[in-house]
């Protein structure tokens, strides 16, 4: 480990800087509340269609029942994800990401990094993929995935996803034992920065949110997007991008009902059932715009060659 | 996912190296975090080469149909023999170089693996569990070439991913291959992977006088996730020791992996752990035990979070939210099967222990025994269902009674699972059971073959262990279906015959119409002693004889009714059997008042010399038609007496 752990805004131009290095779009965070960096369209959507991607971003990264009201040293109502997209995920992609550990201090022959098997899926936009949890010391610091499916479609060629929740890493690389004692620069600490969202925003999300309001907003999403997705742009393309935005704001408007409590255990799979309908008429507007979602020609070229091989 | 994959890889290769005539000596398959690998010893150069007569059409049969048999064989009219009219084929195959086919049986398995979850990667369409890196495939030293899907085979492979030199390094035979991943840090088999753990982990906690918690399924799941499994201790904070000690111990568990350690002489656990990593730290592992404690404080803060939170919400508090909480879409709400259970202990409570406290803590336990589910704690780890209600109980105050009853109203879990025995706990253990069967089977949902998705197999051998063990006589009849109870009778089979016991004799038992599962086991065990004996054997066989008689005169038409009389002339032997009948059939009326079926069955015993006797020396069938149907009767007299205590005609032996 370098002399000074980085500190929280250090670690991310550090990975920053790697990932740019690696031919990564350094994106900005997305502007609408979103539950989990996969959840940008960037990602979400990107994911998707025959064209190669490349991205790294800092996602703010809303979990409304995680609030703690500032009280608890490590668990958030907002916390901040890294997204690496990498599409069609390189050969040596395990690798890249160990080289990104190196990057930002942890050396992998006193620290016992594993990559523990791990399914991952995320039922609200109809998304799966295999991977690892990647652990360090015990601790998981990266969710690595390998895309199969995203809004009910197959994903090809595949896009390898990086998620590293920065908050931990930064506890980890940091040593200590509270998030708000984190050094973000070195001048200020993540409580100066972050301790009054948590406190304010804990009280709004658990205590203080409409409920009824929040109802009738869902359902004003739910009813926006077939009308959006209907509607045709200057272009005559249809408007994937706003849609999706609604899906998002939907997605975020029952997770605030749901840390209000108000989300009974019968009606949950029902509303993220709905959210994934949403998603995947997305999804699907978006693969029709890419012009389809054919694996590429080599690849079926080799399919075929093999089925010639196995009838023989 | 590991084992299964390595069962399946050696059954797919030996199936396929049979197909193609090979018979491998030894095949062993090795499972592990980044590699599958398979040795087969004792395979030829070649295929042996293969002969094969085919039968082809008569010879009269007309061109065009010997035509097509030529083009299938490949042979010309002049090499086909006759015999007997028809044609055959003699064709003879040489048999290929053994790499060639090494190459086809590893390409179809890979293509045909059986992952539960399989993916794509990159740009290729092969299927694997993760992104398939390298093939290494060497036969006699040499590599069998082939490619999967742009995967070049050769004889290079990879040691550990951090520890040692970087590089790949070749293997030309198996020995190479283990020693070499020996020597770059990885243990190829295991089993040596999980004994390496377990050694290391006990000496680390006997060196500090502690005792390591065995936890079988959690060693067999580290030692699958490490090539290099190295055993660090850790410390805990210990005021975390102020948690439940089941807390504690899945909290390690079920997040981390740990082992958690204790104390041998009071059992209790100490603030420590052993975690497997996965590589020899250069600084022998304290930055890895620092920051594995580290996470498990982290870990533990929240549990305890949880508990304080959670106490301060009473059980009854939380019976509302579980009407939001689907049981089963046509069994309603986890309130609804609360209810019912309730109800059913009431219910069941007299027959367990007939006193009205017994019956009030089975109730209010019932009431109370799924509030837990609604808690943040067992939203976090299921596991702890029942365990986690009970210290929330005792926290407010409940009796030992009610908070006992909680605690264990899911076990027993398993063959190794402890039985709830006292009153009220066995009291609500058996009304969760029953009320599970009941329901499901009222829906249909029954097992069938290997399925058992609501584990009804298990409740039900539950219920009678529970009834067993706390030796309660239960009507089963007046709370399960005719159908279910027949479902009881096949597991109570399947119980007794792990035990050892046969178990034709639940089947001469239960055909009594017993439902008393109690009655029913001491019936069947003191049957089985009578069969056993000299006495018991020779009378089945006289059982058998009389009821072979009878069968074969009800044919010739209606049996005579009625008692045996002390006819006239009569043999000493029919006589006596008379006489030992109607005392012996009023001694076992005796016994099984009482229930004591080891007298009813020695009663039985005292009918052996007689009925041998009788059948040594009197002719049944006699010319005098009086004469035999008074025999007759006195045969179904036996008949009758030997089947109130259990129907014979079912035993087989």
């Amino acid at each position: 480990m370098p002399d000074k752990p980085l500190s929280f805004q250090g670690l991310i131009l550090k990975l920053h800087e790697y990932w740019s290095a690696q031919g990564c779009v350094i994106l900005q965070p997305y502007d609408v509340e979103i539950g989990a960096g996969t959840l940008h369209p960037m990602t979400v959507l990107r994911s998707l269609g025959p064209k190669p991607w490349k991205v790294a971003y800092v996602q703010p990264s809303r979990r409304p029942a995680d609030g703690r009201y500032g009280e608890n040293p490590n668990r958030l109502h907002q916390h901040h994800q890294y997204q690496v997209i990498l599409k069609p995920n390189p050969d040596n992609l395990q690798e890249l990401y160990l080289g990104s550990l190196k990057a930002i201090g942890i050396d992998p022959k006193l620290h016992d990094i594993r990559l523990v098997e791990d399914d991952w899926e995320n039922p609200t936009v109809g998304a799966w993929g295999l991977g690892w949890e990647v652990w360090c010391d015990g601790m998981e610091i990266t969710q690595f995935t390998y895309f199969q499916q995203v809004g009910g479609l197959d994903v090809h060629p595949v896009a390898g996803e990086l998620t590293i929740g920065l908050e931990r890493l930064s506890l980890y690389l940091q040593n200590v034992d509270s998030v708000y004692d984190l050094r973000f620069n070195d001048e200020f600490s993540y409580g100066d920065v972050y301790l009054a969202n948590e406190q304010q925003f804990s009280a709004f999300e658990q205590e203080v949110a409409d409920v009824e309001v929040l109802k009738r907003q869902f359902e004003d999403m739910e009813r926006e997007v077939p009308r959006i997705l209907a509607a045709r742009g200057r272009q005559g393309q249809a408007l994937v991008l706003p849609a999706y935005d609604h899906v998002l704001k939907a997605s975020h408007l029952f997770n605030v009902m749901d840390a209000r409590g108000a989300i009974a255990v019968a009606e949950r799979q029902s509303y993220i059932g709905r959210i994934r309908d949403l998603a995947k008429a997305c999804a699907e507007a978006y693969v029709a715009q890419q012009g389809g979602n054919a694996p590429d020609s080599a690849a079926l070229e080799r399919a075929e060659q093999y089925k010639k091989k196995a009838l023989f | 996912m590991q084992a299964q994959a390595a069962r399946d890889l050696e059954r797919m290769v030996r199936e396929r190296l049979a197909a193609e005539g090979f018979l491998p000596e030894a095949v062993k398959t090795f499972a592990g975090p980044r590699r599958l690998t398979l040795v087969a010893e004792g395979l030829p150069a070649a295929q042996p080469d293969r002969h094969e007569e085919r039968k082809g059409p008569k010879v009269s049969a007309p061109d065009q149909a010997i035509e097509g048999f030529l083009r299938s064989t490949g042979l010309t009219r002049d090499q086909l023999v006759e015999k007997d009219g028809v044609y055959f084929a003699h064709l003879h195959r040489a048999g290929r170089p053994t790499p060639e086919i090494v190459a086809e049986v590893v390409e179809a398995v890979v293509r045909g693996f059986p992952w539960p979850k399989s993916m794509t990667w990159g740009a290729g369409t092969l299927r694997w569990v993760r992104p398939l890196h390298r093939i290494l495939c060497v036969f006699d030293r040499e590599i069998v070439p082939f490619a999967i899907d742009g995967i070049a085979s050769g004889d290079l492979t990879e040691g550990h991913r951090f520890m040692g030199p970087a590089q790949a390094f070749r293997a030309r035979d198996f020995d190479e291959y283990q020693d070499g991943l020996a020597r770059h840090f990885v243990v190829l088999d295991p089993e040596e992977r999980k004994s390496v753990i377990m050694d290391a982990a006990r000496t680390l906690a006997f060196a500090r006088n502690f005792e390591l918690v065995e936890d079988e399924g959690l060693l067999d799941e580290v030692a699958g996730l490490a090539e290099w499994p190295t055993p660090v201790m850790g410390d805990m904070d210990p005021a975390f020791l102020d948690l439940p000690p089941e807390v504690i111990r899945t909290s390690m568990r079920v997040h981390q992996r740990f082992f958690a350690v204790r104390d041998p002489r009071s059992g209790f656990l100490v603030p420590h752990f052993i975690t497997v990593a996965n590589i020899e730290a250069e600084d022998g592992g304290k930055l890895i035990a620092a920051g594995n404690a580290r996470v498990l404080s982290a870990r533990l803060n929240d549990a305890r979070f949880f508990w304080e939170a959670d106490k301060k919400v009473p059980l009854e508090d939380r019976l509302t939210k579980l009407r939001g909480v689907t049981f089963h879409a046509k069994l309603g709400t986890m309130a609804e099967r609360a209810a019912r259970i309730e109800a059913l202990a009431g219910e069941i409570a007299p027959y367990v222990r007939d006193d009205a406290q017994t019956k009030a803590w089975a109730i209010m336990a019932a009431a109370l025994c799924k509030a837990d589910l609604v808690s943040n704690m067992v939203g976090e780890f299921p596991e702890l269902q029942g365990v986690m209600g009970a210290y929330y109980a005792e926290a407010q105050g409940y009796d030992p009674e009610v908070v006992d009853a909680i605690r264990q109203h899911y076990r027993p879990q398993g063959p190794a699972d402890a039985v709830p025995v006292q009153a009220v706990a066995a009291t609500v253990a058996l009304a969760d059971k029953l009320d599970t069967l009941v329901s499901f089977f009222g829906i249909g949902e029954k097992p069938t073959g290997s399925r058992d998705p609501y584990a009804l197999r298990r409740a039900a051998i539950g219920v009678i262990r529970i009834l067993l063990q706390s030796r309660t006589r239960l009507p089963l009849k007046s709370f399960v279906s005719d159908e279910l109870l027949a479902f009881f009778a096949d597991r109570l089979k399947v119980l007794l015959r792990e035990e050892g016991q046969r178990h034709d004799l639940v089947d001469a038992v239960f055909a009594l119409g017993d439902d008393d599962i109690v009655r029913i086991v001491s019936r069947v065990n003191a049957l089985d002693a009578f069969l056993q004996s000299e006495d018991g054997a020779n009378l089945l066989a006289g059982y058998k004889r009389a009821v072979n008689i009878l069968k074969a005169e009800e044919k010739k038409g209606a049996l005579p009714t009625g008692e045996p009389v002390d006819m006239p002339k009569a043999p000493p032997e029919e006589a006596g059997l008379i006489n030992a009948i109607g005392h012996v059939d009023l001694e076992i009326g005796k016994a099984l008042a009482k229930e004591d079926f080891a007298t009813a069955m020695r009663e039985l015993a005292n009918l052996r010399a007689p009925v041998d006797a009788f059948f040594d020396k009197v002719l049944v069938n006699s010319d005098n038609p009086a004469e035999r149907d008074n025999r007759l009767r006195l045969l179904a007299q036996v008949r009758d007496a030997m089947g109130r205590v259990a129907d014979f005609s079912l035993v087989t032996g």
